[in-house]
């Protein structure tokens, strides 16, 4: 192999530029990313960041003097892969040049949905980049009154974080019941109690009808007929993987880039990591996309090794899929599935505590575990789902 | 300084113990029946790498999967970027001591600033 695109240049774009010069990768590596940035670290965005408390410069996710010789094309994005001749293909770019590699990593990532009718309307945000932060760091600044579109964990972060800078917010959720699709109905109405344990107005099972307001945001219209008086809206309504640009280039795309158990795709030389790629998932037996920055960390360096040995390496079995979120002081820290689950038991702490250990079951198998400041404890758990 | 730990029969295989001193310092007995002594605080964000995942001579940082050498200090992963300080482990009457390490410790920029009166 003698040059290898990695297109994406964040966590998993990085990770997997490392993982080839740590597996003895030494040919020509071209690394790709639409956003002028060097990789950078999305966690603080909704959070420190977001707050003020750290800087652009901490959020860098390179060493200081690490060298992975690689070429990088910042600014510009990846618009068509053409996969002939195999392996690898074309990776052809916005600014008209193109990238013939042998090897390719498809590390586009996610982005964020918006809603309909809100483009052009001033103070209307959603949170993905360093420069969606920017912004919304900048208004948050001059406070007000904040609606989050969304009781997920990345509007949960954004809310807890406006709330600790004093501004006033209401966070809106279509479900009856925020985070219950990762966390279960039990769990997931008790974290989203953190809202309300500290003057975050949650207003949930209704959805929203559109926003109010000519040139900047005034409302938040609900279905059913409130409106939500609104300086500032912030979208988190979840998101979804960029892989238009590989359409007809003969992957399999099915929310995501359909990949094995290694990242592979049906495509010799062709593999994806991170938040576009939906690998074969053994213990659930369906191919699952994991927006979750420990997989972008990790999943590249079985991925890489796949790549550079054909498939001749089994992928081992990954952990169980990890993910926190820090809100209005409290560390949630959650991994394996919920979905799975007959039973959810408090093992430790109390609800009114905020400090609960909840251990998921199947047919009395422990399969996922939620901590609420609970790291030491987390951690045990976590080990027996391994 | 030597600082008295706990009784080497007092920390099981696979188990740490944090000693509340400042910063705080802790002691990793590995599976393989190793002591180590490290800085306690997680060079990425304010975390206690006691609490974490040991797994041979690497323990991986609770909160967001930093992982460090035992040995050395050095980060194994992202996000740390900076080693954590390591400290001289000796066992004497069946006791563990800790001789700190005369380097200056390296804390997440929360913790710093915090501990320089900025805001948390």
């Amino acid at each position: 192999m003698r040059t290898v695109a990695v297109v994406g240049a964040s966590l998993a774009g990085l990770s997997a530029a490392r993982a080839l010069r740590g597996q003895g990768y030494d040919g020509r590596l071209v690394v790709i990313g639409e956003e002028a940035h060097r990789p950078y670290d999305r966690p603080p965005l909704s959070k420190e960041f977001l707050s003020g408390t750290l800087g652009e410069a901490e959020l860098a996710l390179e060493t200081d003097g690490e060298d992975l010789r690689a070429e990088w094309l910042l600014g510009v994005r990846a618009t068509h892969l053409d996969t002939t001749p195999l392996p690898g293909g074309t990776v052809h770019l916005s600014d008209g040049r193109s990238v013939r590699a042998d090897g390719v990593v498809i590390a586009t990532g996610a982005a964020p949905r918006t809603l309909p009718g809100s483009t052009g309307l001033a103070g209307v945000h959603t949170l993905r980049t360093l420069d969606d932060a920017r912004a919304l760091r900048d208004e948050l600044a001059l406070g007000g009154r904040l609606v989050v579109i969304g009781g997920g964990f990345i509007g949960a972060e954004v809310a807890a974080t406006a709330s600790g800078l004093g501004l006033d917010v209401t966070v809106v959720e279509a479900a009856p019941t925020p985070l219950a699709g990762p966390l279960g109905e039990t769990m997931g109405a008790l974290v989203s109690a953190l809202h309300t344990d500290h003057g975050v107005r949650l207003w949930c099972g209704v959805g929203v009808k559109g926003l109010g307001g000519e040139a900047r945001v005034d409302a938040v219209l609900l279905e059913d007929g409130r409106s939500v008086p609104a300086d500032i809206v912030v979208v988190g309504v979840g998101a979804g993987p960029c892989v238009e640009w590989l359409e007809g280039s003969g992957l399999r795309l099915d929310d995501g880039v359909v990949c094995g158990a290694d990242g592979r795709t049906d495509l010799a030389g062709v593999v994806a990591v991170g938040d576009c790629a939906a690998w074969w998932d053994p213990r659930t037996g369906a191919h699952r996309r994991v927006e979750h920055w420990t997989g972008a960390r990790e999943r590249p360096a079985a991925a890489v090794a796949a790549l550079l040995t054909g498939g001749a390496v089994a992928p081992g079995v990954p952990r169980a899929p990890y993910f926190w979120s820090d809100q209005y002081g409290v560390r949630v820290q959650f991994a394996g599935h919920a979905a799975g689950a007959d039973s959810v038991t408090v093992e430790a702490g109390t609800p009114e505590g905020r400090d609960v250990l909840a251990v998921y079951r199947s047919a009395g198998r422990p399969v996922a575990v939620l901590g609420m400041n609970q790291p030491r404890l987390f951690t045990r758990w976590r080990k027996q789902l391994a | 300084m030597m600082i008295p730990a706990c009784r080497l029969a007092d920390l099981p295989r696979g188990e740490a113990l944090r000693l509340d001193i400042d910063p705080p310092v802790s002691v990793f007995h590995t599976d393989d029946g190793e002591l180590y002594a490290i800085d306690d605080t997680c060079t990425h964000q304010d975390a206690s790498l006691a609490d974490g995942w040991l797994e041979g001579c690497e323990v991986e940082c609770p909160l967001h999967a930093s992982k460090f050498d035992l040995r050395t200090g050095a980060v194994d992963a992202p996000p740390a970027k900076h080693p954590v300080r390591t400290h001289e482990v000796v066992v004497a009457d069946g006791v563990i001591h800790v001789r700190l390490s005369a380097e200056a410790p390296r804390l997440p920029p929360c913790v710093a600033s915090r501990l320089a009166g900025g805001p948390a």
